[in-house]
């Protein structure tokens, strides 16, 4: 059987990120057809609450990207955004979700070619670890 | 102890009388031995109910929030609980001017689960004197030294002290700054990751989902928690291990950089999981971090309502080094 395809969600910060992902369209750079895009108005929008969730439905890796630090379009979103995921990340290492499926990035509008990068090395590193089992919902429940 | 005791009735009586407050929340005798239950003061004549012993376990700051926020209480506090007010008054869920704190140094609380287990058969009475716990049942008579049954959150406990008091009760202890709380947080940092998923999953498992841990913890006062909301439903009601896994993850998030580690979530668990390996995980994060700890300044904002510029940001791809190609 061929392996299964990693599904990956990304929440993409509205004024930065998502532009970036744009830029990446229109600029017709390919990257890998795994990432399902959501788009946050801030980066500080993404409630742990939102990866926990992907994951536990079947998604097999979640990336989280915003604006530079300095350029959030909320003056200090970003900020308190890099707090949050600092905590939520390293509690998750430490009950042992594997470190590379809940990924953190900046990407300007501007970085059209970075973006597709970003996601080509995230949908790599997500491969290599397989599918997600760790706090996915049991079918028959 | 007994002086203490007395003291506190002494103090709660004057409160009273004088109609500094409404309100004296306290501890008063359980109605099995090794427990106390806390109480509700508002009479001069009920401050008899007043008791101070090594069972005085429950962090009475929990019940500030859940009683009229203009009524004027006085509260026993230990060291934690005199913590959890701190955080309350920093996320402004109580009103400093309402509120007499009681303060008494605290020198741990006995673990009633583990003398118990030295026992055989029920334990009919205890007594407490000079640092020794007298226990008596039908057919046995046991004496235990106080500080071989401490609470595990006790013995690393490096705030025994009120960080806040109107009035102290009792002489300030020594804290205890030689012993290395996290060191089993550490330990555990080591193991594999699949060892970690191991043990997290057979604590968590055990998870009946009553939410006693929620109902003692002073810092979850939310009005509707993530987990009763229905719209949108974030999480289902039954015992799925994914359901209980997000709910204990979520639930020591959410006590990021408030918890002050008294103990009380895993106290009231029926099912006895360890919850202070998450807690204390959050906690030791917030302090490398942030360089906070919870409760002991009423002036410093909470970590996660404010930020700085200098915050670390290894954990995320910031494409620094990697020069952007002109299109």
């Amino acid at each position: 059987m061929k392996e299964k395809e990693p599904k990956i969600l990304a929440f993409l910060c509205n004024w930065c990120s998502y532009a970036g992902a744009d830029l990446a369209g229109v600029s017709r750079i390919q990257y890998p057809p795994n990432i399902r895009v959501v788009r946050v108005p801030c980066s500080s929008r993404v409630n742990p609450l939102f990866i926990l969730k992907a994951l536990q439905e079947g998604i097999d890796g979640v990336l989280v990207a915003g604006c530079h630090p300095g350029d959030c379009h909320y003056i200090s979103g970003n900020y308190v955004a890099r707090r949050k995921f600092a905590i939520i990340k390293s509690l998750l290492e430490y009950i042992g979700i594997e470190k590379d499926r809940v990924q953190f990035a900046w990407i300007s509008a501007a970085e059209g070619a970075r973006f597709a990068q970003v996601v080509k090395e995230v949908t790599e590193k997500v491969r290599r670890l397989g599918p997600a089992k760790k706090l996915v919902k049991s079918e028959e429940s | 102890m007994q002086d203490v005791q007395k003291k506190i009735r002494e103090e709660a009586r004057n409160l009273l009388a004088a109609r500094k407050v409404d309100l004296v929340i306290g501890f008063e005798k359980g109605t099995i031995p090794c427990r106390t239950s806390p109480v509700f003061v508002h009479k001069e004549d009920d401050v008899g109910k007043l008791v101070w012993n090594s069972f005085c376990e429950m962090n009475l700051a929990t019940y500030l929030t859940k009683i009229d926020k203009n009524k004027k209480v006085a509260v026993v506090a230990k060291g934690c609980d005199s913590r959890s007010i701190v955080a309350l008054l920093v996320e402004g869920q109580v009103k400093r001017e309402k509120i007499t704190v009681i303060g008494i140094p605290c020198q741990g609380m006995v673990d009633r689960r583990k003398i118990e287990r030295k026992v055989e058969g029920e334990i009919l009475e205890a007594e407490e004197e000079n640092g020794k716990i007298l226990v008596k049942g039908s057919s046995f008579e046991k004496v235990f030294k106080k500080e071989d049954y401490l609470y595990s959150s006790c013995r690393v406990c490096k705030h025994r002290n009120p960080s806040i008091y109107d009035i102290l009760i009792g002489e300030k202890v020594k804290e205890n700054t030689q012993v290395d709380e996290y060191a089993d947080v550490i330990e555990y940092e080591k193991k594999s990751p699949d060892e970690r998923w191991q043990y997290f999953e057979k604590e968590i498992g055990r998870c009946i989902r009553c939410y006693a841990c929620r109902q003692a913890c002073p810092t979850c006062y939310c009005e509707e928690c993530f987990v009763d909301s229905s719209n949108p439903k974030w999480i289902d009601k039954g015992v799925d291990l994914s359901d209980l896994a997000i709910w204990h993850i979520i639930r020591a998030y959410h006590q990021a950089g408030r918890c002050v580690d008294c103990g009380s979530c895993e106290r009231a668990c029926p099912m006895q999981i360890n919850l202070r390996f998450l807690t204390r995980k959050i906690n030791k994060e917030v302090k490398d971090y942030f360089n906070f700890e919870a409760g002991l300044d009423p002036a410093t904002p909470p970590p996660l309502a404010t930020f700085s510029v200098e915050d670390r940001q290894d954990f995320i791809d910031s494409g620094e080094g990697v020069k952007e190609t002109k299109l």
